[in-house]
């Protein structure tokens, strides 16, 4: 469907000019006016992304809001953006949280404060972008691109080991990147272009399907983050600032979902058929292992991180099984309920670890730690926000209800179709996920006041009830009725998996 | 109909999002009045639900509300289920909630949380609607664990208490353990059936009785096995089943009306519902209708036992709650499912009236628990007095009170089963009738007979609670007595359950013992007659009357002479002792030990930091390179985008 108005073009650039003037103004001096056009550059941007759903014609598989025009000729590069069922959702949690994330800071970043504001906007022009490029060098323009202002953002306003955590951060992400750049040259001089949805069609020997799911593995393995590669997670969201941790793990985090579920599967289904053991694997372990390592986490910031892999191991579960349960499944609608699984439970936990983060901001802000041990009967002097931060704990423990049940049920129902086993090992998660996340609640929220300081704290006023409130109304909106998410993905995700059961040799 | 059964749900709902969320504007008399409104409308609802089914003989409703998602075929829909056995379940639970709402304007008047604790009695009134309407398993498992989360929030109510964050902590865990093997019965019943819709899946049932699913290599277990051994592990942990049983004594830290309302009449039943609701299922698998068998006779005596031990009265209510879910689990077991039912439904009344009598009781003690420290209530609280009377004459099964014709019932149909275990479960039913009868008297006769153990002179004087809290007593003491008189004949002989339950004829032990039924004052007589349940209940009583008013100094005697057996009763078999002390500090190791070897030192310290170090001068130099400043990253990476676009050039 092509529309007149160039929606991801505006949704693109809006943000990235916004952060010029942002910049413009900071440099005048006028940092209060800098932060509201902040603020209206990004509610702009979200309103003009609702478009995205409002036009989203859920009866097609296509790409929808296509733009293309010749970009580097010579290279057969295109300017080339559209939005499918799997990118779509994304996109509108990006511009969904950029202003949420940019109230986190209002009042409470004073250091450069009109830079801060100009990379969150650069930084939300630059990841829709990643989310809606159909071109792949675009793609990869817009993927290495998107590191510098979250580099900044933990460099400059980030805590005291910031260095280390944005070095380790770099090498990792980097690491993959050059190799995932490779691959694409690759599929390109293959192609003929760098087409996306030409790679797609792309011909491929079991070799090169395999030489180029590894590259692509090591990209998107480490922005999942996938175990072994997970380390550099826990730290940068502990030096991050708080926005940071927001936008790190609730959109960049799915980078990495999405890459596998753009290019991985459908480039190199075979390669991903043959090592689908290997990421099932890797997926559990990040359920299992991860969980028990979060249980013993004292800083609450490195909990949720530690929490976060556990749950984006259900993205990486979900989208790996379809061929198990391609296999073994009782012909039912098994493949769709996984990647479907998957899918929600990206946004879900965009959503849920965006508004926990912002929870340990909240607290941080007042008494300048995240060590729950400094905490301990919040409730009894911030119950507004005692009432929040326990809805959004009990969804991260996959509540029925709160968008966090959705995504783990789908995929834990899908499991078993390929697995009995396998299902047994993703369903502790049930156990280990209300474990850690309610233990840190019991510990940090409930209990007798015991610490002075927590004596003093003040409630959640207006514009931090504001943020919060309005990601409560998205968890539960989602958990009690996912049918305008799920149906939006139906159609993309049934034409991928037919695509991705047929094999390229 | 459609519009009543919305009604039934979503009015304590509402009142619950009005009260919960109205914060300062609501005052206290608002919060109850908007809530017991609530309910009251859900209950005259539920009365009309019912009148519809029976007089008017409507037929059974099976409908969507609204589509949840859709998912290539697989619908998953909210919906509701509405046959005799939902009406009767929606009739019990919006009465009871409607006198422990009344109840608790007594109870709680003093309490700063006041307008919460309504609202969430309101909200869970809200979850076990939904629970026990349901048409689907995705509904079923939503009601299933919002009933879960209320009652941690109810059980850590009082939050500044360490016992009631820790007890509420673990009783969400546990019940999260069910759930891990509920969600599982529901994957396998999916993978079977491909459908999460009851009426399809149960009709479904007969065929998966052949269907077997490859567990490791070589060895196939039946899939309708697993799947109902599945549920039913959610069920003992929701019912508190031996072992999952842990947490429901300890649950007892909240206040007294949600012990009565959650933990003893409706949430812990519903694991027996779920059960009974799946009879379709459950039909089919000899397997799990074995276990539950075994589970709940071992259930119902040997937490029985340890009711006699206890010394808090809440906890010796909740001991006898435990071992009657036991009770019921049986029934269950030996596909007497209307018996279970029946018996959940007596027993919500008089255990709710039980524990609402022990709230009065800690009202008028001042918040003192301790039965040893009570003594003589008699005479201050009559009211009091003669509904825990009324409650503990239920329990025990005295003839003619509803506890009798449930339990009789349940017992017969046990003695006349040839189920593998029905020998065993017989014996321990019988056990328990003498056990019940034991610890009930034991704690009634410490609490109303005898002289009072503390001083209870000047001020201290306890007085009768106030109407609120006295009628909610009588209203339930009232069903009590009466309830059983008209409903045994249809709910366990008739065709009541027609068209809920499903009994296969060879299990049919209900119908066996229905054959001698001509009427509930003939099923008394003929009970009398050829069962020993009532006389072991009188010996039971004469026991505790003998030993706590008769000869209390024999007490110790007995004691010594039973030190082991005493020892391990009062710790409750060591199970607490098994997680506290031995499993969780394992997980707690295993944590830190992944941590910190496994992350720490094998991945960070050795792959990690050790391929950083050879670039560390890479990295001095990027640490030179951030100033902060925007455009030198910007110009940083303009460069490096010159260089790669440089080289793909040089390359093509």
């Amino acid at each position: 469907m092509e529309l007149d108005l160039p929606v991801l073009s505006f949704i693109i650039w809006l943000p990235i000019f916004s952060a010029v003037i942002v910049l413009w103004l900071g440099s005048l001096g006028e940092a209060e006016i800098g932060k509201f056009v902040a603020l209206a550059a990004s509610l702009f941007t979200f309103a003009a992304s609702i478009l995205l759903y409002t036009g989203f014609d859920i009866a097609t598989a296509n790409m929808q809001f296509v733009e293309k025009a010749t970009w580097i000729e010579r290279f057969r590069a295109d300017y080339y953006l559209g939005v499918d069922g799997i990118s779509m959702p994304l996109v509108l949690l990006t511009t969904f949280l950029t202003p949420i994330v940019i109230i986190a800071g209002w009042e409470i970043i004073r250091v450069r404060s009109t830079q801060y504001f100009a990379a969150f906007l650069l930084l939300e022009g630059l990841m829709v972008g990643v989310f809606s490029a159909l071109d792949g060098l675009l793609f990869y323009v817009f993927w290495e691109a998107m590191l510098v202002p979250m580099f900044l953002i933990i460099g400059v306003w980030g805590g005291d080991r910031r260095v280390y955590a944005t070095v380790k951060f770099f090498l990792y992400t980097f690491l993959g990147s050059v190799f995932m750049l490779v691959a694409l040259i690759y599929l390109s001089l293959q192609a003929g272009s760098y087409s996306i949805l030409d790679f797609h069609e792309l011909p491929l020997s079991m070799f090169e399907q395999l030489m180029i799911f590894s590259a692509f593995l090591l990209a998107f393995a480490v922005k999942v983050p996938m175990w072994p590669v997970h380390t550099w997670l826990p730290d940068a969201h502990v030096e991050a600032p708080t926005g940071g941790s927001v936008i790190l793990a609730a959109v960049l985090l799915k980078m990495g979902g999405y890459g596998f579920i753009r290019f991985s599967l459908p480039i190199t289904p075979d390669a991903s058929q043959a090592l689908d053991w290997l990421m099932i694997g890797l997926s559990l372990i990040a359920i299992v292992y991860i969980s028990f390592v979060a249980l013993a986490q004292q800083d609450m910031k490195k909990l949720i991180a530690y929490s976060s892999i556990a749950h984006m191991g259900f993205v990486t579960l979900g989208f790996f099984i379809v061929f198990s349960i391609a296999l073994n499944g009782n012909g039912g609608d098994g493949t769709r309920l996984a990647l479907q699984g998957g899918m929600v439970q990206m946004i879900s936990h965009g959503l849920i670890s965006g508004a926990l983060f912002l929870c340990v901001g909240v607290m941080y802000d007042r008494l300048h730690t995240r060590q729950i041990h400094d905490y301990g009967g919040v409730i009894n002097t911030m119950p507004k926000f005692a009432a929040l931060m326990v809805l959004f704990a009990l969804a991260n423990a996959g509540l029925p209800g709160t968008s966090g049940f959705v995504g783990e049920f789908f995929v834990i129902l899908a499991a078993f179709q390929a697995n009995l086993w396998i299902a047994f090992v993703a369903a502790t998660t049930l156990v280990m996920g209300a474990a850690y996340t309610l233990w840190m609640v019991k510990r940090v929220v409930f209990g007798d006041i015991t610490n002075k300081s927590v004596g003093t704290l003040q409630d959640i006023g207006h514009r931090e009830f504001s943020m919060l409130a309005f990601l409560a109304l998205a968890i539960l909106l989602i958990g009690v009725w996912p049918a305008p998410l799920v149906e939006v993905m139906e159609q993309t995700l049934g034409q991928l998996i037919e695509h991705v059961l047929q094999s390229k040799l | 109909m459609e519009a009543v059964y919305l009604g039934i749900v979503l009015s304590p709902l509402l009142a619950a999002l009005i009260v919960g969320l109205g914060g300062r504007l609501i005052s206290r008399p608002t919060a109850h009045w908007v809530t017991i409104i609530g309910v009251l409308a859900s209950f005259l609802l539920s009365l009309l639900v019912l009148k519809d089914l029976i007089v008017d003989g409507a037929q059974v409703y099976n409908g969507t509300v609204y589509h949840w998602a859709t998912i290539g075929n697989l619908s998953m829909e909210i919906g509701f289920l509405v046959d005799h056995l939902t009406a009767l379940m929606v009739s019990v639970v919006t009465l009871i909630s409607l006198a422990v709402h009344i109840y608790t304007i007594g109870y709680m008047k003093e309490d700063p949380g006041y307008q919460r604790f309504f609202s969430y009695i309101s909200l869970f009134t809200f979850a076990m609607l939904m629970l026990v309407m349901s048409n689907n398993f995705l509904q079923l498992f939503f009601g299933w664990e919002a009933v879960g989360v209320v009652s941690y929030l109810l059980i850590g109510f009082w939050y500044k208490r360490q016992a009631a964050i820790f007890a509420s902590l673990k009783a969400f865990l546990v019940n999260r353990v069910g759930d891990f093997g509920f969600l599982l019965g529901i994957a396998a019943l999916l993978w079977a059936t491909g459908s999460l819709d009851y009426k399809q899946v149960f009709d479904d049932a007969e065929r998966l009785s052949g269907v077997s699913i490859t567990v490791f290599s070589g060895v196939d277990w039946s899939i309708l096995s697993l799947a109902c051994i599945c549920l039913f592990v959610g069920a003992m942990a929701k019912s508190a089943q031996m072992p999952l049983h842990i947490w429901l004594p300890d649950s007892m830290e909240g206040p007294t009306p949600i012990s009565a309302l959650i933990h003893a009449a409706t949430m812990v039943t519903a694991g027996i519902f779920m059960v009974a609701r799946m009879s379709p299922l459950f039909e089919f698998s000899e397997t799990a209708l074995s276990l539950i068998l075994v589970i709940g006779a071992t259930t119902a005596f040997f937490a029985g036992l340890l009711g006699i031990v206890q010394d808090d009265i809440k906890r010796v209510v909740a001991y006898s709650t435990v071992s009657q879910l036991g009770y019921m689990t049986v029934a269950l077991g030996v596909s007497a499912y209307s018996a279970g039912i029946f018996h959940l439904a007596t027993h919500a009344f008089f255990k709710a009236l039980l524990f609402l009598a022990a709230g009065s009781v800690i009202m008028a003690m001042h918040h003192e628990q301790n039965i040893k420290k009570m003594g003589g209530l008699r005479r201050y609280m009559p009211i009091t007095y003669w509904s825990a009377l009324i409650g503990t004459l239920a329990l025990i099964g005295f003839p003619g009170f509803s506890g009798f014709f449930s339990k009789d019932a349940l017992i017969e149909a046990v003695h006349v089963s040839t189920a593998v275990s029905a020998r065993y479960a017989y014996w321990c039913l019988l056990g328990g009738v003498f056990i019940t009868a034991l610890y009930s008297f034991r704690m009634f006769f410490l609490v109303f007979h005898g002289e009072a153990r503390t001083e209870l002179s000047g001020k201290k004087t306890p007085k009768e609670s106030p109407i609120v809290m006295t009628v909610p007593l009588i209203i339930l003491a009232v069903f009590s007595v009466v309830i059983g008189w008209p409903t045994i004949g249809p709910l366990l002989f008739g065709d009541f359950f027609a068209d809920s339950l499903r009994v296969l004829d060879h299990h049919d032990v209900l119908g066996m013992v229905g054959t001698e039924f001509h009427g509930p004052t003939i099923f008394i007589a003929h009970s009398m007659m050829s069962s020993p349940v009532v006389y072991l209940a009188g010996a039971g009583s004469l026991t505790a009357w003998f030993f706590y008013l008769k000869r209390p100094d024999l007490r110790d005697l007995i004691k010594q002479r039973i030190r082991l057996l005493h020892h391990v009763l009062v710790n409750k078999y060591y199970f607490d002792y098994l997680n506290e002390v031995f499993l969780l500090p394992r997980v707690r190791q295993a944590a830190n030990f992944l941590w910190h070897f496994g992350d720490e030192n094998i991945i960070d310290g050795r792959l990690v930091n050790g391929s950083a170090r050879t670039i560390a001068s890479v990295s001095s130099v990027i640490r030179n390179m951030q100033s902060g400043y925007l455009y030198h990253y910007a110009f940083s990476m303009i460069i490096g985008l010159a260089v790669l676009v440089g080289w793909m050039v040089l390359r093509t």
